[in-house]
C-alpha cells in the first residue's frame, strides 16, 4: 500500500510538472523578434518561399519558418486559429475568398497606410492587387500583399494541334485552321475534333469537383468571358448570375464537360494533370501554379511536345480568366513587436529584387517589373501566358459568407453539369435564389 | 526496506519508542487516485463538448466568428425540420435509402458467406481471413481506390460487367447509380463483419437440434428456419444495429468516392453535417443542431433493434 509521502511526492511531482510546462507555454514574448511564422498551404510554392525566407535569415538574423497544411484542412486550422484568437503564426499567405472574413472579424491586420506609405500598391498589377488585397471591392483599403498569383492557363498538346494531317482534316471540317485557340468557339472546336473515345483520345478537360470549389473555378472562365458577374449593381445576383448569357455559358461548359476525359467528373487540378500526362486530353485546363509538373519529362511523358496558352475570349468580346493564388497578411493577434517585423518581412519580400528572386526560385509574382521583364515571359514556357493572364482575372465573392454562397453553386452547377440534373436556367435559377437569401441574410443585399 | 521488515529486525527499538502515527492512505483514495485523470479527461474531451454542443444547438453561432453564441431557442432546430430549401430532408432520404440499401445486402451476402464457410475445409482458414481483409482498411483509402475501379476508362469495374467497358456506365457521375456506387464499396467493406458475427452464432448452435430434426425428417429449409435462423437471429440483429448506426455516420467513403455528387444526389446527413460545419461555412449552432437530431434518430432506430434483440433472446 502506498505510502502518504508516497502519494505527497507523486502530487508534488505532477505540480511540478503541470508548472513547468505551463510556465513554459505562458513564457512572455520576447521584446527581440528573432523568428518569423508564415502559414500556408502544402505545395511547391510554400517551399520556394522557405528558400526566400532563408535569404532574410542570411541578411537579417531573423528566422522565416513556413508552416505548411494540406490544402483540405488550411483553412479549417486557419480558422480554428483564428477562434482561439491565436498567435502560432505571424502571416498567413490566404486565398482571397478569405480577405472580407479577415478584415470584418478582425483576424487581419489593415496594411493601407503601410502599402501606400511604402509604394507597395503601386508595384502589383491592378487586378491582383484588388482580388489578393482589397477589401471591400474598390475601397482602397489593404489587408494582404499579392505573393502568389495565379490563374487557370491552359495546357494543350502541340504534336496533335501542330501535326499537319490534322490541320488538314480540321481545316477542312471546320473551314478554319487548326492554332491555338483565341475564343472559346475555336476551343469547343478543337475539343469536338480530338473527342476519339475509341482510340483513348479526348477533346478537353475541365473542372468538376463537387467537394469544395473546383466545380466555380473551372465555369468561372466561361462565365466571366460571356460577360457574366457573380453579382451586379447593388449586389443583385437575381437576373445577374442566371441571366441568358449565363444560361448560354454553362451550357457552353456542359458542352466542353461532353468532350472530355471519362472519370473526370470530380475532377480538379490533380484528375487535369492526371488526364494530360496519361495522353487522354489534348487540351486540359489548370491554376499556372501547377503547370510546372507538366515540364517535367518525368511526370509528363508529352513534355517536350507540350504548349501553353491563357484562357480565350468569350462570344461578346469579354475575355476573363478565374483567378487562383493568394497574398500574404500579418495576423491581429500577435504582439506589436511581430506586427513591425512581419511588416519589414513584407517590406523586403516586395521590393523588385526580391520578387525576382521570387520568380526564380518558381513563385509566381504579381510585381509589374519583374512581370514585364524579358527574363521573366522566356523563362518558363507559361510564363508568358501567366503574366497575360494576370491582367484580365475575375474571382468569386470574397465577403465572410463566401462559403455560403459557394455551397449552392457548386451544386447546382455540378449537378447540371456531370449529373444532367435539370436544364441550365433551372440551375442557375435555383442557385440565384438561394445565393439572394443567402445575401440578405448576411446584411449585403435588402429583400 | 520494507516498514514490516524493519520492525522484524529491531524489536525493542519499537517498543520503547511511541509508535509513529503514519496514516496509510485508503483504498478509496487509491482508487480515487486512479479514476481521476480519466474522469478529467472524459470531462474534457467528452462530456464537455457533448453538452456544450447541446447549448450551442440552440444558439445563433459561428466558431469562427467574433460574435458570442446568440439565443434562438429551437430555430435552428425548426429550420433544419421545417425549411424546403435548407434541403436536410434530402440528406435524411439520402441517407435513409442507403442505409437500407446496404445494411440490407450486407445481411443477405454476410449471412449467406457465413453460412458456406460454417462447414470447415481444406483452406476456410485463409479464405475467411482474406474476406475479412477490407474491413481492415482504411475508408478513406478505400473510397479511393473504389474511385479508380469504378473509373469509366481505367478502372476494371466495368470491365467486368460490360461486353463494351468503354460504352459502359460512369458510375461516379450518374445520379441514380452514384449512390448505388457508394452501397456496393460499403457493402464490399462490411459484409465480412456481419459473416464474422453470424459465424460466431452458427457455431454456438448445438449439433444435437440438428441431429433430432434429422431423425424426425425434418427439410433442410424447416432446419434452417426453425434451428439456424432463430439461434442467430440475436447476433444477426447486433451486425443490423452496428450496421445502421454506421450508415447513418456514413462520411468518408461518401466524400472518397463522390463528394456527394453529383450535384446533392448522394449527400449523406453526415455529408451534409460537414458542409455546414466547416467548409467555408461553419454554420456551428446549426450543425450542432443537426449532430442532435442525428443522434436523436439514432438512438431511435437502436432502440428499436434492442427490443426486437430482447424479443429474439426471450423466444
Amino acid at each position: 500500500m502506498l505510502k502518504k509521502s508516497g502519494s505527497v511526492f507523486i502530487l508534488v511531482a505532477m505540480i511540478l510538472t503541470l508548472a513547468i510546462g505551463a510556465g513554459g507555454a505562458t513564457a512572455a514574448p520576447k521584446a527581440q523578434v528573432t523568428e518569423l511564422t508564415i502559414f500556408w498551404a502544402q505545395w511547391p510554392p510554400a517551399d520556394y518561399l522557405q528558400e526566400i525566407g532563408n535569404r532574410y535569415e542570411a541578411e537579417t538574423g531573423i528566422k522565416v519558418n513556413v508552416v505548411q497544411e494540406p490544402w483540405g484542412s488550411f483553412y479549417d486550422v486557419m480558422a480554428a486559429e483564428w477562434a482561439a484568437k491565436g498567435d502560432a503564426y505571424d502571416m498567413v499567405v490566404g486565398d482571397s475568398q478569405w480577405l472580407g472574413q479577415g478584415a470584418e472579424q478582425g483576424h487581419y491586420l489593415e496594411l493601407t497606410d503601410f502599402m501606400v506609405e511604402n509604394g507597395i500598391h503601386e508595384t502589383v498589377t491592378p487586378a491582383t492587387l484588388q482580388f489578393y488585397g482589397e477589401f471591400p471591392a474598390g475601397s482602397g483599403r489593404y489587408w494582404a500583399y499579392p505573393t502568389e498569383g495565379d490563374a487557370v492557363g491552359w495546357a494543350y498538346r502541340k504534336d496533335r494541334l501542330e501535326d499537319p494531317e490534322e490541320m488538314a482534316a480540321f481545316e477542312a471540317e471546320y473551314g478554319y485552321p487548326l492554332a491555338v485557340p483565341e475564343t472559346w468557339d475555336q476551343l469547343r472546336d478543337i475539343a469536338e475534333f480530338f473527342y476519339r473515345p475509341d482510340e483513348n483520345v479526348y477533346g478537353v478537360g475541365v473542372y468538376t469537383q463537387k467537394d469544395y470549389d473546383g466545380m466555380i473555378m473551372g465555369y468561372e472562365n466561361v462565365m466571366f468571358s460571356w460577360g457574366v458577374d457573380w453579382w451586379g449593381e447593388g449586389n443583385q445576383v437575381i437576373g445577374v448570375v442566371n441571366s441568358e448569357e449565363a444560361v448560354e455559358a454553362l451550357e457552353f461548359y456542359k458542352e466542353l464537360y461532353g468532350f472530355a476525359p471519362p472519370g473526370t467528373n470530380n475532377a480538379f487540378y490533380t484528375e487535369m494533370n492526371s488526364v494530360f500526362v496519361n495522353g487522354q486530353a489534348t487540351m486540359i485546363m489548370n491554376y499556372f501554379a501547377f503547370l510546372p509538373d507538366l515540364l517535367n519529362p518525368e511526370v509528363n511523358p508529352y513534355a517536350d511536345v507540350t504548349g501553353y496558352f491563357a484562357g480565350p475570349a468569350g462570344p461578346y468580346g469579354d475575355r476573363y480568366t478565374a483567378l487562383g493564388g493568394q497574398g500574404m497578411s500579418v495576423l491581429n493577434y500577435i504582439s506589436d513587436e511581430r506586427k513591425q517585423a512581419s511588416l519589414d518581412f513584407i517590406k523586403w519580400f516586395a521590393s523588385d529584387e526580391v520578387q525576382q528572386q521570387w520568380a526564380d526560385v518558381g513563385g509566381y509574382t504579381c510585381n509589374i517589373a519583374v512581370l514585364e521583364s524579358e527574363e521573366f515571359l522566356t523563362n518558363t514556357p507559361y510564363n508568358a501566358a501567366f503574366a497575360d493572364s494576370m491582367t484580365f482575372v475575375k474571382d468569386f465573392w470574397n465577403i465572410p459568407a463566401y462559403g455560403e454562397l459557394l455551397e449552392p453553386a457548386q451544386r447546382y452547377i455540378n449537378g447540371y453539369v456531370v449529373g444532367n440534373v435539370g436544364t441550365a436556367k433551372e440551375a442557375l435559377d435555383n442557385m440565384a435564389i438561394e445565393q439572394h437569401e443567402i445575401l440578405v441574410e448576411a446584411g449585403v443585399l435588402e429583400e | 526496506m520494507s516498514q514490516a521488515n524493519a520492525q522484524a529486525l529491531s524489536p525493542q527499538s519499537a517498543a520503547a519508542a511511541p509508535p509513529r502515527q503514519r496514516r496509510q492512505t485508503s483504498d478509496r483514495a487509491i482508487a480515487w487516485l486512479f479514476i481521476t485523470p480519466t474522469i478529467v479527461l472524459l470531462v474534457v474531451m467528452n462530456i464537455f463538448p457533448l453538452f456544450y454542443s447541446l447549448y450551442l444547438s440552440f444558439n445563433d453561432y459561428s466558431v469562427i466568428g467574433s460574435e458570442p453564441p446568440k439565443w434562438v431557442a429551437l430555430d435552428n432546430y425548426e429550420k433544419i425540420l421545417t425549411s424546403e430549401r435548407q434541403r436536410y430532408w434530402h440528406n435524411f432520404t439520402v441517407t435513409g435509402r442507403y442505409a437500407l440499401l446496404s445494411v440490407g445486402l450486407q445481411l443477405i451476402i454476410g449471412f449467406g458467406l457465413a453460412m458456406l464457410l460454417r462447414e470447415k475445409f481444406r483452406g476456410s482458414g485463409l479464405i475467411t481471413t482474406l474476406i475479412l481483409i477490407p474491413m481492415m482498411l482504411s475508408p478513406v483509402v478505400v473510397g479511393l481506390f473504389w474511385k479508380l475501379i469504378f473509373d469509366p476508362s481505367k478502372g476494371f469495374f466495368n470491365y467486368l460487367i460490360y461486353t463494351n467497358p468503354r460504352g459502359g456506365a460512369e458510375w461516379l457521375s450518374d445520379p441514380t447509380l452514384g449512390l448505388w456506387s457508394i452501397v456496393i464499396v460499403d457493402v464490399w467493406m462490411w459484409s465480412p463483419f456481419v459473416m464474422l458475427l453470424c459465424l460466431s452464432g452458427l457455431s454456438a448452435i448445438p449439433d444435437y437440434l440438428y441431429e433430432a430434426a434429422a431423425i424426425d425428417r425434418a427439410s433442410a429449409w424447416f432446419q434452417f428456419r426453425r434451428i439456424t435462423l432463430p439461434q442467430v437471429m440475436p447476433l444477426l440483429l447486433i451486425a443490423v444495429l452496428f450496421r445502421t448506426i454506421e450508415a447513418f455516420k456514413a462520411f468518408d467513403v461518401v466524400m472518397g468516392l463522390t463528394g456527394g455528387g453529383p450535384g446533392d444526389t448522394t449527400e449523406t446527413v453526415a455529408v451534409r453535417l460537414y458542409s455546414e460545419a466547416f467548409l467555408g461555412k461553419f454554420r456551428t449552432g446549426e450543425s450542432s443542431a443537426l449532430a442532435y437530431i442525428v443522434l436523436i434518430i439514432i438512438i431511435a432506430i437502436s432502440n428499436l433493434y434492442i427490443r426486437a434483440l430482447n424479443r429474439a433472446r426471450e423466444g
